[in-house]
């Protein structure tokens, strides 16, 4: 076997798969805070990607004013979302909650396609296009970048977790919503910022990914491939969501490039159906305990 | 008005339809189905099949999520099961109609078995997933398997029947109307068995009915199996009416459509799976039938139908979780309630 | 009592994690009697019924039901021998009514096949209308549940879902009854109803009854026989008066801290 090229598409991968693992972080966020499954994670890193171009193209602003302003309105929707849609259903089935951000993802792809047409849409350039080796294997320099930052945001993350008070709120609050709410912890907060964090994390991520790719109202589905990242590192687990990502932007890669593109969603779904056979509540995920 | 009814034996207050104004008000529906086809045009009639194979669907994924509280994300997936068998059998086989039906929906419901094993160690959103992991594998393989005809899919003969081909809405109609008529009876039929009450136990609180008697891998594969069995049908009619079967023909999308039916129409009330189907089912057509009328004042009316029916239906979903979560079968009682106490308030 | 034991526990162990739920637990339950399990709060009780139910394996022990033993047998299974009983915790369906949560306890015990009840033809509906009857003529009438029976679950008082639990677990044919704790929370109306009704079902219905509870006063009124348990092991067990005068139960519940009123009402009641 080319050795070159596997380490080309591994590289691809790894790369790819940070995105992953990045948006899969935003995921657990909200999962730990407000045990909501957000399947419309998907459509809001979309939403990401379109608002950048609103602001960069539509508005004509600088690239570099654009991504912090997407960034914010990512923010401004997971606000939003979680004051309109999630507190409502607050004590209601998981299922339903989960239905809701179904619905909204519906609703975030339609005012999308309302707004920008169905095709596809190029992002301005904006990243530097120097080749990158690592060693002698190629690779992209938008893929590069999009590493980089997801490494950078994600080691941010785990730092804010760890050492600041906020982490400790949602750790507490993860843990036991009411035993937080009783020991003095504003849980409702933590929630708003849960979401806010995530969102903006999401919508930071479709810029990049936009600019490696394209954008369209069809990029949700790559909330199919989040969902599959967090499944398998465990629902409530930010290492399962890295290891998670990086493994199934791995799996991707070779899939694609040694079996064809059909097959990448295939592949990663059937090992996920393998994985929840072996281990039902993914790699690191917690199982929680049932009484009569 | 009305007040309170005698009943005199265990049978009658057993009955499905225990009161004479319901059989009245069965009767007049029976006799207003069979009356459509004659009055109403092919558009109609076209609009009332495809709403009575949704039925047909959004009932059995009602059995499955509804009552057994096991949410499937694969219904569509399990109609292009029955779909691909009933194409592949007319094509290669031309065997009668109703033998490729059953096969398709037997298929569909092994699938379905198997789908559901997961359920012996997962639970709500991860079941789910495994129901869309199954899905694009499903829709993998039709899509290059050369004997479901690969990306290009399958075409296929219209049903025959005594040498009557079944190829219009009119023809049609009295094929899959029945259908779906004894589909939703069974249904009903289930729910007041031991089969129904095991269904809803283990909805409710599964570990209990465990101790109580219900073996639950088993229970929970049998609502697969029926759920399964059920979309696989659907799926068949499905084939018959529209002859093309593709691997596009059955996307993820539609087995959302399938539990947004039931959730706007009334999770785990029969009711609720017939009403919240034939309105996910007719809003787009109310929507194009706005977009047509509005396009001399606004032209670009017909250019928006796409995104806006999109934005419908996620509306439709998170509205009614949010002010309506027992949906429109809730309305319906209330409605019911309204007109069997007036003229005096409540 | 000199009756052939019912079932018989021997030398039960189980443990989640470190904390040791039952340690070493032996008794018998002698058929056709009221056998009472007391003990404090967290003694193991529930647990110990959770065992016998086979919802817990216990990791050494074994159980005896009937002249057979339950080893390996699941659950459902268990429910279809005969073993049937109530939660500390009402554990009905809130999404049927009272008659179908009812029906529900006979499920074991029918032969309703799918395709049977998709058509409801023949057996389905004989044995529907069957169970129907018996249950409204020995279930319903006996426990006085007639006016509730199409109530939704969710709307009733604790009191009358305790009854319904009741109910239930009569639809399952028992050959024991198995109480967690029937009278908490009821007031002292309700639950001299109770007493009666479990009363009756041992005389009327010839059920071996094993319950929790810590309603002493009615322990001691209508139980035959009592084990007593504290941190998972046996410390007596008796007739009533055997196990008050017992110096280690008085200790027990008094070194529990749980409600020395418990405990002067046992030293009174002795006396
Ligand atoms: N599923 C479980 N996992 C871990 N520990 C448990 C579990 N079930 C019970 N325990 C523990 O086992 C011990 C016995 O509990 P159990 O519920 O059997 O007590 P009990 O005698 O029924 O008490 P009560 O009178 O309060 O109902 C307690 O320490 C309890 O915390
Ligand atoms: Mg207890």
């Amino acid at each position: 076997m080319d050795t070159l090229f596997l380490a080309e598409v591994t590289l691809a991968g790894l790369g790819a798969g940070a995105l992953y693992a990045l948006t899969g972080v935003a995921f657990v966020l909200i999962y730990k805070a407000t045990r909501v499954v957000n399947l419309a994670i998907g459509e809001i890193l979309m939403l990401g990607g379109y608002a950048f171009l609103g602001f960069a193209a539509g508005l004509g602003l600088s690239p570099w004013l654009a991504l912090p302003l997407a960034i914010a309105a990512g923010g401004a929707l997971g606000w939003l979302v979680e004051r309109a849609l999630i507190r409502p259903m607050l004590g209601e089935s998981p299922i339903s909650v989960f239905m809701v951000t179904i619905g909204l993802g519906s609703i975030l792809a339609g005012v999308v396609q309302l707004g920008w047409g169905a095709d596809p849409l190029r992002l301005p350039e904006f990243m530097p296009s120097t080749p990158v080796f690592i060693g002698e294997a190629y690779l992209a320099p938008k893929v590069a970048i999009g590493f980089v930052a997801a490494a950078v945001v994600i080691g941010l993350f785990l730092a804010l977790f760890r050492f600041s008070r906020g982490g400790v709120a949602l750790k507490a609050t993860a843990a036991d919503q009411g035993a937080a709410y009783s020991v003095g912890i504003d849980v409702p907060r933590v929630f708003s910022v849960a979401w806010i964090l995530a969102c903006a994390t999401a919508a930071g991520a479709g810029v990049l990914i936009g600019a490696i790719g394209g954008i369209s109202p069809t990029m949700g589905v790559f909330g199919l491939s989040v969902l599959v990242v967090v499944i398998i590192g465990g629902l409530d687990s930010i290492a399962g969501a890295l290891v998670g990502g990086l493994l199934i932007g791995l799996v991707e890669a070779l899939a694609g490039a040694f079996l064809g593109g059909e097959f990448k969603l295939v592949v990663t779904f059937a090992l996920l159906l393998v994985l929840l056979m072996v281990r039902p509540y993914g790699l690191f995920g917690t199982h929680e305990i049932e009484r009569l | 008005m009305r007040i309170g009814t005698l009943k005199t034996s265990y049978a009658a207050d057993e009955a499905l339809f225990d009161t004479p104004t319901q059989r009245l008000l069965l009767g007049l529906l029976a006799l207003g189905a069979i009356a459509f086809p004659f009055v109403a045009s092919p558009y109609w009639l076209f609009l009332a099949c495809l709403c009575a194979i949704n039925v047909a669907s959004a009932t059995g994924l009602n059995l499955l999520t509804g009552y057994t509280g096991l949410v499937s994300l694969g219904q569509a997936a399990f109609m292009s099961v029955g779909a691909y068998t009933v194409a592949v059998l007319e094509i290669r086989l031309g065997t009668p109609f109703f033998i490729n039906l059953l096969v398709g929906a037997g298929l569909a419901a092994m699938i379905g078995i198997l789908v559901g094993i997961p359920s012996l160690k997962v639970k709500g959103l991860y079941l789910a997933i495994a129901t869309i992991a199954a899905s694009v594998i499903l829709h993998f393989l039709f899509a290059h398997w050369s004997l479901t005809g690969e990306s290009r899919g399958l075409s296929m003969p219209p049903a025959r029947l005594f040498g009557l081909t079944l190829d219009q809405p009119f023809s049609l109609y009295w094929l899959i109307m029945p259908v779906t008529c004894l589909m939703v009876l069974g249904a009903a039929n289930l729910l007041r068995t031991r089969i129904g009450r095991a269904f809803i136990a283990i909805r409710d609180r599964d570990i209990s009915a465990e101790v109580l008697g219900i073996p639950l891998l088993r229970y929970k594969l049998t609502s697969f199996a029926i759920s399964s069995f059920y979309a696989g049908l659907a799926g068949g009619l499905w084939a018959y009416f529209f002859r093309v079967v593709t691997p596009e023909s059955f996307p993820l999308v539609n087995s959302i459509f399938y539990l947004a039916a039931i959730i706007v129409g009334g999770m785990g009330t029969i009711l609720g799976g017939i009403l919240g189907a034939v309105f996910m089912t007719l809003v787009p057509e109310l929507l194009k039938f706005v977009a047509n009328w509005a396009t001399p004042i606004y032209p670009d009316a017909l250019a928006a139908l796409a995104p806006v029916r999109t934005i419908v239906f996620g509306g439709l979903i998170v509205g009614f979780l949010i002010f309506e979560p027992r949906g429109l079968a809730e309305i319906w009682r209330r409605l019911r309630r309204f007109f069997h106490l007036w003229p005096f308030r409540t | 009592m000199t009756a052939s034991p019912i079932l018989e526990v021997s030398g039960v162990s189980l443990a989640f994690g470190g904390v040791r739920a039952l340690n070493d637990v032996s008794f018998t339950v002698p058929e056709g009697a009221i056998t009472a399990v007391i003990g404090p709060n967290g003694a193991g009780k529930t647990s110990l019924f959770n065992t016998i139910s086979g919802f817990y394996r216990p990791q050494s022990g074994s159980i005896r039901f009937a002249g057979e033993s339950l080893d390996g047998v699941r659950a459902p299974q268990r429910a279809a021998r005969g073993l049937a009983r109530t939660f500390q915790n009402i554990a009905l369906f809130r999404g049927m009514t009272v008659l179908d949560n009812i029906k529900l306890g006979r499920h074991a015990h029918m032969r309703t096949g799918v395709l049977d009840a998709l058509f409801y033809w023949g057996r389905a509906q004989k044995e529907e209308l069957e169970l129907r009857a018996e249950i409204e003529e020995r279930i319903i009438d006996f426990l006085e549940i007639q006016h509730i029976r199409n109530a939704s679950v969710g709307t009733l008082s604790y009191g009358l879902q305790k009854r319904v639990e009741l109910a239930r677990a009569l639809a399952m044919r028992p050959r024991i009854l198995m109480l967690d704790e029937p009278v908490a929370g009821m007031n002292r109306e309700e639950t001299e109803d109770m007493a009666r009704f479990i009363l009756d079902v041992k005389e009327e219905w010839g059920v071996t009854i094993l319950m929790v509870e810590h309603d002493m006063g009615m322990v001691m009124d209508i139980s035959d026989h009592v084990v007593v348990l504290n941190f998972g092991q046996v410390i007596a067990s008796g007739t009533p008066r055997e196990v008050q005068g017992n110096d280690a139960v008085v200790a027990a519940y008094l070194g529990s801290g749980d409600v020395g009123a418990i405990a002067r009402r046992i030293k009174a009641e002795a006396a």
